[in-house]
C-alpha cells in the first residue's frame, strides 16, 4: 500500500478566497458570519449567513467561461486552480491518466436551479437559458477541473449531504493509497445560499437567529456558509521523486451509516466512523490530539457528537482539543469538510489548534475542551475531521504529520 | 377557541400517525411519540391552518412544546396577536 500525502491545497471561503487569508482568519479566530447580501432578503426570517464577501467572477474568469460555471463550479475551480499550482503537480502524459478528480458536493448549482424555476414560474417565460442543465449538473465541478487542467483520469462527484467533501477525499485517499491511481485532485464545493434553499432550511426550524455558537449552552443553531477547498494527495513516491513540498499525511478514512433516522444523529454510528478511522490509519486512540469537529451549532448534533466522541476515545476524550470552524466560516454542507480537512491540515502543519469562536457558556452535555474563542499552539501529531450528514451518513478522516 | 384546539388535535393525530383519541391537553408529546421531525411538521400545519408565524426554533431549549396544551396555548395566543 503507499503512503499518501497532501503536497497542495486551495482554499475559498467566507473567511478568505485563498488559503493563506482563509487560515490568517480561521487561526485568529475570527467570525466571518454576516447578514447576508448575495441574494434578496425580504422573504427571510432568517438572513444571516456565512457568504464568500468581495467575489467577483470576472477576476477569474472570461465572460465566455462564466456562462456555464455556476457558483459552486466556479469556488471548485477557484480552489483547484490554487491547489495545483501549489504542489506544482503536472497532469502532462500518463500523469494525466492515473489522477482521479473526485469533488464533493450536497447539492449542486442551486442558484442555478433557483434562477430557473423563478424565470418559469414567476416571469412565466417559456424558454431556459441553453446551459441551464451543464451548469446546475451536480458533477459540473469536477468536469469542470477535468477540463481546465487536462486531468483524465475517473472522475465524480460524491453527494452525501454534510459528508460529501470528506467521503470524496476519503474515496481519493484509498484510490491513491491501493494504487489504483497516483494521484488525485479531490475536496468539496458548494453554494447554496438562495431564497429556496434558505427558505427550505428556515422551514427544518434549526437555523441560527444570531450567530453560530458551537458546543455552547446558548447555541441557536446552524449557519450556512459556502466555497470550496481541494488538495491534491499524491504518493509519497511521486511527491519525493518530485521534490514536492508536502503538508501532511492522510492515513486513515471510516465510513458507517446511522440507519436510525433522517436527520437526527446517532452516537454510536459517529463513533464507528471515528474508530474506523483510527484503525484505518493504524492509530491509538491517544495518538489523536487534536479533533476538527462536525459541531454544527445545533442542539441534536453538539450533544450526539460529545457522546460520539467520548465512546470511541474513552479516557483520552478529555485530553482532546476539539473545534468547530462552522463557528467562523458557516456550514459549507458538501463543501464542508474540505473546508475543515483544510483547517486540520494548516493547524498541523503551523502547530495551532484554530478555536471554536462565539463560545459563551458551557454546557454541561458538551463537556469536552472545545478551544474557545481563542487559537491554542500545540504540536499536533495526528488529528481527525469529522463530517456527519443528514441521513446518518458519517465519514472521518485521519490525518498524521507527515514524518519522512 | 375550542375549536383551535380540536383542530390542532386533528394536526397533531395526522401528522405523527398518533390515533386521535389518545390525544388530550395534558397528553405529553413525548408519551403520544411525536418525534422531532413530527413536531417540526405539525408546527407547519398549523401555520398553515390559521395563518400565524409560530416562533419555533428546534434548538431552543427554553422554548419547548411539551405537551399538546403548549401547542394550543401557543397559538390561541398567537391568533389573538394577529387578531389584535
Amino acid at each position: 500500500m503507499n503512503r499518501v500525502v497532501v503536497t497542495g491545497l486551495g482554499v475559498i471561503s467566507a473567511a478568505g478566497h485563498n488559503a493563506a487569508e482563509f487560515w490568517k482568519s480561521v487561526s485568529a479566530g475570527q467570525s466571518s458570519i454576516g447578514d447576508i447580501t448575495t441574494i434578496p432578503t425580504d422573504l427571510l426570517t432568517i438572513a444571516i449567513g456565512a457568504e464568500v464577501k468581495d467575489y467577483e467572477p470576472t477576476d477569474h474568469f472570461s465572460a465566455k467561461e462564466l456562462g456555464l460555471l455556476d457558483r459552486f463550479s466556479q469556488f471548485g475551480l477557484v480552489a483547484a486552480r490554487e491547489a495545483i499550482a501549489e504542489s506544482g503537480i503536472s497532469f502532462e502524459g500518463e500523469r494525466g491518466e492515473r489522477t482521479a478528480t473526485i469533488i464533493g458536493s450536497g447539492v449542486g448549482g442551486q442558484a442555478t436551479l433557483d434562477g430557473a424555476y423563478w424565470t418559469i414560474y414567476a416571469e412565466k417565460k417559456t424558454r431556459l437559458h441553453p446551459f441551464t442543465i451543464p451548469r446546475l449538473m451536480i458533477n459540473a465541478a469536477p468536469s469542470q477541473i477535468t477540463m481546465e487542467h487536462g486531468i483524465t483520469g475517473p472522475a465524480y462527484s460524491l453527494a452525501s449531504a454534510c459528508s460529501s467533501a470528506t467521503h470524496a477525499i476519503g474515496h481519493a485517499f484509498h484510490m491513491v493509497r491501493s494504487g489504483m491511481m497516483d494521484a488525485a485532485v479531490t475536496g468539496g464545493a458548494e453554494a447554496t445560499i438562495t431564497v429556496g434553499t434558505m427558505k427550505g432550511w428556515e422551514a427544518l426550524r434549526v437555523m441560527a437567529t444570531d450567530t453560530c455558537r458551537p458546543f455552547s449552552k446558548d447555541r441557536t443553531g446552524m449557519v450556512l456558509g459556502e466555497g470550496a477547498a481541494i488538495f491534491v494527495l499524491e504518493t509519497l513516491e511521486n511527491a519525493q521523486a518530485r521534490g514536492a513540498n508536502i503538508y501532511a499525511e492522510i492515513c486513515g478514512l471510516g465510513m458507517s451509516s446511522d440507519a436510525m433516522d433522517i436527520t437526527l444523529p446517532d452516537p454510536k454510528g459517529a463513533a464507528r466512523a471515528i474508530t474506523g478511522a483510527l484503525k484505518d490509519g493504524g492509530l491509538n486512540p491517544e495518538d489523536i490530539d487534536y479533533v476538527n469537529a462536525h459541531g454544527t451549532g445545533t442542539a441534536a448534533n453538539d450533544v450526539s457528537e460529545t457522546k460520539a466522541l467520548k465512546l470511541a476515545f474513552g479516557d483520552h476524550a478529555k485530553k482532546l482539543a476539539v473545534s468547530s470552524s462552522k463557528s467562523m466560516f458557516g456550514h459549507a454542507l458538501g463543501g464542508a469538510g474540505a473546508l475543515e480537512l483544510a483547517v486540520t491540515i494548516l493547524g498541523i502543519r503551523d502547530g495551532i489548534a484554530a478555536p471554536t469562536a462565539n463560545y459563551n457558556e458551557p454546557d454541561p452535555e458538551c463537556d469536552l475542551d472545545y478551544v474557545p474563542n481563542e487559537a491554542r499552539e500545540m504540536k499536533i501529531g495526528a488529528a481527525i475531521s469529522n463530517s456527519f450528514a443528514f441521513g446518518g451518513l458519517n465519514a472521518v478522516v485521519a490525518v498524521k504529520a507527515f514524518e519522512g | 377557541m375550542a375549536d383551535i384546539e380540536g383542530d390542532i388535535f386533528d394536526i397533531i393525530a395526522e401528522k405523527a400517525a398518533v390515533d386521535r383519541g389518545k390525544i388530550h391537553a395534558n397528553a405529553k408529546l413525548e408519551e403520544l411519540e411525536v418525534e422531532s421531525l413530527d413536531v417540526v411538521e405539525i408546527i407547519f400545519a398549523i401555520e398553515e391552518k390559521f395563518d400565524v408565524d409560530i416562533p419555533f426554533n428546534a434548538n431552543d431549549q427554553e422554548l419547548e412544546f411539551k405537551t399538546v396544551n403548549d401547542v394550543v396555548k401557543a397559538v390561541e395566543g398567537l391568533i389573538a396577536e394577529s387578531a389584535g
